[in-house]
């Protein structure tokens, strides 16, 4: 196992912010129009982290014009060009998949005070 | 022909230049020993045999194996394996043969001995479609027929019915390298490749580009 940790070191990136779920994150992905590459950035409710090593992954839910979208980004993927941590949240689960149901006021996340 | 012993160490996922994930199998190549030329006049077939260096040896040899290193002058090891060569490829008893005999986007065959799965039903051993599981049906996972009747009245050779599953030798064809880590003798292969963690595979050069 060990030998396959030091595989993946090398590729993974080091500029990763503590965060967890419930946190509002901004994600400035590297988006590749024809030959021009610029940044878009999508912002929203962190409500799963998922796998270790580069296989880990997490997935972003916010709300677009009323409709929910989610994003799911490999956390080591270079296509991501800068983690932004807007906002902790403070919430009881590690996979905030409840929140899929939940619309509105109903669907707001406490903010949790980092001391 | 080029080829060489290795291990397999697992599979994880790597990014190439696009930030695209690419699936990789890291196999520890090497480094190999040769241990015996067998040619066409002496054996029948050109081949070399292979023996893979590993920080730990075997632990107990018998003395006719110990014979067969102490002629190719090499020591004790736990896996050996035969590569076919052309006549006249020069690879001598001692030679070793390392990692980086093959180079990125090279393509090779892979053998190994597959995971053992035990004994097995038709369905997962042979891909069968099976029945419906509801309404009624008294069809689920059973073979179903396996023959006629009075004529000829005996199953027929090689029917594929349940049975012992896997634990055999399998080749994946062509599988890219992705890169080689020379310093580590390390591998890594675009895909899966057969066998448990730790079990020995042999990298050829693909049969067909």
């Amino acid at each position: 196992m060990s030998q396959l940790l030091n595989v993946e070191r090398p590729y993974l990136r080091e500029d990763v912010p503590e965060f967890r779920a419930g946190d509002t994150i901004k994600v400035h992905v590297r988006v590749i129009e024809g030959s021009k590459e610029r940044i878009q950035i999508f912002q929203g409710v962190v409500i799963s982290r998922r796998g270790g090593g580069t296989r880990e992954s997490f997935t972003v839910r916010k709300i677009s014009g009323s409709v929910g979208v989610e994003r799911v980004f490999p956390l080591h993927s270079p296509t991501i060009d800068k983690l932004e941590v807007v906002r902790h949240g403070k919430v009881r689960r590690a996979k905030l998949y409840y929140l899929r149901e939940l619309r509105g006021k109903a669907a707001r996340i406490e903010e949790r005070r980092i001391v | 022909m080029k080829g060489i012993l290795g291990k397999k160490i697992g599979m994880t996922q790597i990014f190439d230049e696009d930030g695209k994930v690419v699936p990789v199998t890291v196999v520890k190549a090497g480094p190999c020993l040769v241990i015996q030329r067998k040619t066409a006049e002496t054996d029948g077939y050109d081949a070399i045999q292979l023996g893979m260096v590993e920080d730990r040896p075997p632990r107990k040899v018998t003395q006719a194996r110990q014979g067969h290193f102490d002629k190719a002058g090499v020591p004790a090891m736990r896996k050996l394996m035969e590569f076919r060569v052309e006549n006249g490829e020069e690879l001598s008893p001692g030679d070793q043969v390392v990692a980086s005999v093959f180079a990125e986007d090279d393509y090779v065959d892979v053998i190994g001995t597959s995971k053992g799965k035990g004994f097995q039903g038709v369905i997962k051993r042979h891909g069968f479609g099976g029945g419906r599981a509801t309404h009624g049906s008294m069809f689920h996972r059973a073979p179903g027929s396996i023959g006629q009747a009075s004529y000829p009245a005996r199953v027929f050779p090689g029917v594929r019915l349940p049975g012992r599953m896997g634990g055999k030798r399998v080749t994946v064809k062509n599988l890219q390298i992705v890169k080689v880590n020379e310093e580590e003798n390390l591998i890594y292969l675009r895909g899966a490749v057969p066998g448990a963690r730790n079990s020995y595979v042999a990298l050829q050069a693909a049969k067909r580009g």
